[in-house]
């Protein structure tokens, strides 16, 4: 595993990773408005699930109550535009911070009072819901009658108030997925990413080594939190309404995690294999049970979780990691 | 507000978080020895309910009197569970045991959905709706004999645990693995047994359960937070603690909506939660984690 | 590529099963075209309603209006729909991928969601697409202050709601001769809850209601325990019991007074639970006396038995409910549109639904219109009350078949 952070960009990876690119680039030309949204929904699992990834796949601290992040973003920058008019990408100065002091309270206190693994998780958790709470019954957000961003029009395309049509939106995730990547390929190969390997792999040896522990694990929550909130900002924008009891909900944090667990911790390509296979699977599922007319609610979900199961016992390490040796990808374990 | 009206919701407070206690020590139980994270807790207790639900029904039985055959199949689908499957993910990290069971959840929650549909089941007994008078206070008769039985079935588990060679095996296991397997204990399967114990509170917490509130499948998630919020508060690996953290947690809920808004009462939970795992990790009754 | 020697059966398996899956996938939904425009034939309406998760239960009652409606609406010689159900999971992402699914699949009118949330992702869908989107129920205002052309409601908003409430509230105490001088407001914490919480501060002022309320308590969607919230309320001494719940709550609570011991003058519901068919059978005797404020069908009207007739058929046992009522209503105004826009264009079929008169309908009121903002701002609420196991309807006048049963017998005496 350990391998996995560290392994070169061959350049067969790197030309799959441009193929794949380029047909992302050229798909509102190429397929359905449906399918369109579709890739939006990946690409927005793949995002979140990267950012998540860099506090779990690259410094080794499981957050269970991501959730959390992604409402701060969207709240702030959604209560920013419906009150004071001000668009996203300014929203977004506000939506970071907010989100990365969230992210180094939980990490502080966890941290210094040497909350670990599991633990740790229920502390996140715990935050996330008390979070959820608080929103539902602040009246200055709307509590939970839902917070709704005035839906002007659609005619054109104003990137600045992020209005308009699915396809600038898609290359709006499209762009921030295309970002985060590169920005965690970066953090992998610099001093911080073997400081955070050095971490998860042994925390008291990387102290010995004389790492500041504390410090780079204050990092990678506070960056992963800032990044997460992009997501929500993204999702208040894109879908106009934020109800608290939605946005932070625990099921919305088990959505995040499932695509890179399924895809692979740890790997860089992880939390996109991951989105694809599980939006890939669950609209599969779908459109098979209306080719064969079974009707009844739940029965897809059932399949979904069964899928699931056999993933994660047949695939210890995700999805990627034998699909990159199949393809031929990276060095021997990765 | 009359004092009264504040002695009976902390009475209240207390015999729910009995019964809440006995759910949660089925997770200490599976947290403390086989130490997963059961995330399908709530989920389990779902099947109990519906069980119960179904037999006592079609039946016209007592909730109570199935406490202990209930207890048994759930017990039977623990102990199967971890044999069969979560065993090969002890050795697995955390976030993969998570998406196992999650991924349970899920499956279990619509099956339930499709088996039984949306709708509320709820089991009718004649005490339903009765209340003691003492004094005062008006005191839920339901919740009188659910909070009985989660004692009762408590100190049970408490005995076993105490008293039988298993129960000291599995304590022993629990403690310590390696030292467990040097002197010839078959972990596997006391490990399948424990789980089977875990699972067994919880069908009879269900069951118990019944009599307050109605079956739904998406009551899940609810409880097995609530669990977690529990055990950890009260104690991991301490029986009592379990039973205590419950009422705790219990009372604290039914006062805080009383003092406050009730819809911010979940939120004084999660900020004992948070509390307790700060400065003292082991629980309040728990022991100091090696 | 590099043969490794471990290259076994169950490796191609993995990888093929994965790969397959996204493949699949991909090849399943990718149909390129999209709206079929044309002429003649049955009207393709794609139906979306939460079918499971947590809303399952209300969009599964929903979906009762759904099999029903084809029957009832061929015997009024209404043009036939081509019905295509979807499940939005209770979830605002799947909402609108199922929402665009359907239109992908040739859907040229949409029906739906139940959930604000919801419904506000599927009506930009709509409105992007230029297919027309009929609500049938879903609560918030903002929905239809957008500036749609494409989305079209026919149920009351919140205020609205809120304001027939507090009208048929005086005729309710007129026709019973008495009224309570205080309330307890108890509502539940959820989108629906609170809009009307909030609805209730706005509009009350304008009505000059007889009582006060004592006190607002507010309580968690996923209580499992009221008995805190009913003692607080009971607590307050007030005569009567303003509610906003929904079904188990309104359970749960009920079986609180009957423990707690505390019989208020009336149990005013402004929202669902309190009439429903669970609700009922559940409590038995212990249902009769609530009296709910909520859109409701009007007794009087014609369509009403058709409908009821219909719904006995299918759903032997099920009483006739607002979640029927107004799912069949958006189907009424789909098939009532095509046949008048003669065409199934998505736009010719937005400008019939625009000039929709329907006044042989079900819902209270006058009928089915729209305004300029695509609301139907004439539909009434009612007034109902449980009597003998039954749903009555105590207002407004020209539906009302009862008179009120004031005050509500006691918890204590019924046995």
């Amino acid at each position: 595993m350990s391998a996995l952070l560290s392994a070169g960009v061959r350049p067969r990876g790197a030309l799959l990773l441009a193929a794949l690119l380029a047909v992302l680039l050229a798909a509102p030309w190429i397929v359905s408005d449906y399918l369109l949204t579709i890739l939006i929904i990946i690409l927005y699992f793949a995002y979140t699930g990267q950012a998540w990834n860099i506090m779990m796949g690259f410094a080794g601290q499981l957050s269970l109550g991501h959730a959390l992040y992604l409402g701060l973003g969207g709240y702030a920058a959604a209560t920013l535009f419906t009150q004071f008019g001000i668009g996203p990408w300014l929203g977004l100065l506000m939506a970071m911070p907010i989100a990365a002091a969230g992210g180094a309270i939980i990490g502080f206190l966890a941290f210094r009072f040497g909350v670990t693994g599991v633990y740790f998780a229920i502390l996140t958790i715990a935050f996330a819901e008390f979070t959820r709470i608080g929103f539902d019954n602040w009246n200055f957000v709307n509590a939970s009658s839902g917070l709704f961003l005035p839906v002007k029009q659609y005619a054109h395309n104003d990137l600045w108030r992020l209005r308009g049509d699915p396809t600038m939106f898609y290359y709006v995730i499209l762009a921030a997925t295309v970002a985060l990547f590169v920005l965690c390929h970066f953090l992998i190969r610099s001093r911080v990413g073997y400081f955070w390997l050095a971490i998860r792999e042994d925390e008291l040896a990387a102290r010995a080594a004389g790492i500041n522990t504390f410090r780079y694990k204050m990092l990678a929550v506070m960056v992963s939190a800032a990044v997460t909130s992009f997501g929500g900002v993204f999702y208040a924008f894109f879908y106009n309404n934020l109800f608290p009891e939605q946005i932070f909900s625990i099921f919305r944090s088990i959505e995040i995690i499932l695509g890179p667990i399924i895809g692979g911790i740890g790997t860089l390509v992880g939390p996109l294999v991951g989105a694809f296979v599980l939006t890939g699977l669950a609209e599969t599922l779908n459109s098979t049970m209306t080719a064969f007319g079974i009707d009844l609610p739940g029965v897809k979900q059932v399949f979904y979780g069964v899928c699931l199961l056999i993933v994660v016992v047949a695939l210890p390490d995700g999805v990627w990691p034998p699909l990159a040796r199949r393809l031929g990808i990276g060095r021997d374990d990765s | 507000m009359p004092l009264d009206v504040y002695l009976n919701v902390a009475v209240g407070g207390v015999l729910t978080g009995l019964v809440y206690g006995l759910l949660a020590l089925g997770l200490s139980v599976i947290f403390g020895v086989v130490r997963v994270v059961n995330f399908a807790h709530g989920e389990m207790m779902t099947i109990a309910m519906f069980i119960a639900v179904v037999l006592c029904t079609g039946f016209h039985l007592d909730p109570l009197l199935l406490l202990v055959p209930i207890a048994a199949v759930l017990f039977a689908f623990g102990y199967v569970l971890q044999r069969g499957l979560i065993n090969l993910f002890i050795t697995r990290p955390e976030h993969t045991q998570f998406l196992l069971l999650v991924a349970l959840a899920i499956v279990i929650t619509n099956v339930l959905l499709i088996v039984f549909g949306p709708d509320a089941r709820a089991v009718q007994t004649s005490y339903a709706l009765d209340s003691f008078q003492i004094g005062p206070l008006i005191v839920d008769a339901a919740k009188v004999y659910a909070g009985l039985a989660a004692i009762v079935f408590s100190a049970a588990l408490f005995a076993f645990f105490r008293f039988t060679l298993v129960g000291k095996a599995i304590r022993a296991a629990a403690d310590n693995h390696t030292g467990a397997l040097v002197v010839g204990l078959d972990v596997k399967r006391l490990y399948a047994l424990t789980f089977g114990l875990g699972a067994a509170c919880v069908g009879a917490a269900g069951t118990m359960l019944t009599l307050l509130v109605d079956a739904t499948p998406m009551l899940g998630p609810s409880y097995t937070l609530l669990s977690f919020v529990i055990v950890i508060t009260g104690g991991l690996g301490s029986l009592p603690g379990a039973l205590f953290g419950g009422m705790l947690i219990g009372v604290t809920e039914a006062l805080a909506g009383l003092l406050f808004t009730p819809s911010i009462k979940s939120m004084f939970a999660f900020a004992i939660l948070v509390l307790v795992l700060l400065f003292r990790p082991q629980g309040i009754l728990g022991k100091r984690l090696a | 590529m590099t043969r490794k020697s471990q290259s076994h059966s169950a490796r191609i398996t993995r990888r093929v099963f994965t790969a397959g899956v996204g493949a699949a996938g991909f090849v399943a939904g990718a149909a390129p075209f999209n709206i079929v425009r044309g002429q003649g034939g049955p009207l393709k309406v794609g139906v979306l309603l939460p079918r499971s998760g947590l809303q399952a239960g209300i969009g599964q009652d929903c979906q009762r209006g759904v099999t029903i409606a084809p029957g009832v609406l061929n015997s009024l010689g209404l043009p036939a729909l081509d019905i295509m159900n979807a499940d939005t999971e209770s979830n605002v992402d799947t909402a609108r991928a199922r929402a665009e699914k359907l239109i992908n699949d040739g859907a040229q009118l949409l029906v739906g969601a139940f959930d604000s949330g919801q419904t506000t992702a599927i009506a930009q869908v709509a409105e992007q697409k230029g297919i027309p989107l009929v609500i049938n129920i879903a609560g918030a205002p903002q929905i239809t202050e957008q500036g749609y052309k494409f989305v079209f409601r026919n149920f009351p908003t919140g205020p609205m709601i809120v304001g027939d409430a507090f009208a048929n509230q005086k005729e309710v105490f007129a026709a019973a001769g008495s009224e309570p001088k205080t309330v307890v407001f108890l509502h539940i914490n959820d989108t629906y809850g609170t809009a009307i919480a909030g609805a209730v501060e706005h509009v009350m002022p304008k009505f000059d209601m007889p009582y006060t309320i004592a006190e607002k308590i507010s309580y968690d969607p996923a209580a499992r325990d009221l008995s805190v919230e009913v003692a607080k309320a009971k607590a307050t001494n007030a005569d009567a019991l303003l509610v906003v719940s929904r079904l188990n709550d309104a359970m749960l609570l009920t079986r609180e007074l009957v423990k707690q011991r505390w019989t208020p003058q009336a149990v005013l519901s402004m929202g669902p639970g309190w009439y429903e068919d669970q609700y009922l059978r559940t409590l038995g005797k212990l249902a009769d006396g609530p009296i709910s404020f909520v859109p409701w069908y009007d007794p009087h009207k014609k369509l009403t038995a058709v409908l009821e007739a219909a719904l006995a058929k299918a759903d032997p046992g099920i009483n006739l409910n607002t979640n029927h009522i107004f799912t069949f209503e958006a189907l009424l105004v789909a098939a009532d549109a095509y046949k008048r826009a003669g065409s199934t264009d998505p736009k010719a079929l937005a400008d019939a639904i625009r000039t929709t008169n329907i006044t042989d309908n079900v819902s209270i009121g006058p009928g089915i219109s729209f305004n300029a903002k695509g609301q139907n701002d004439k539909v009434k609420d009612g007034a109902i009350q449980n009597v003998g196991g039954k749903l009555v309807t105590l207002a407004p006048k020209e539906a009302a078949n009862a008179k009120p049963v004031w005050p509500m017998p006691s918890y204590a005496g019924r046995g």
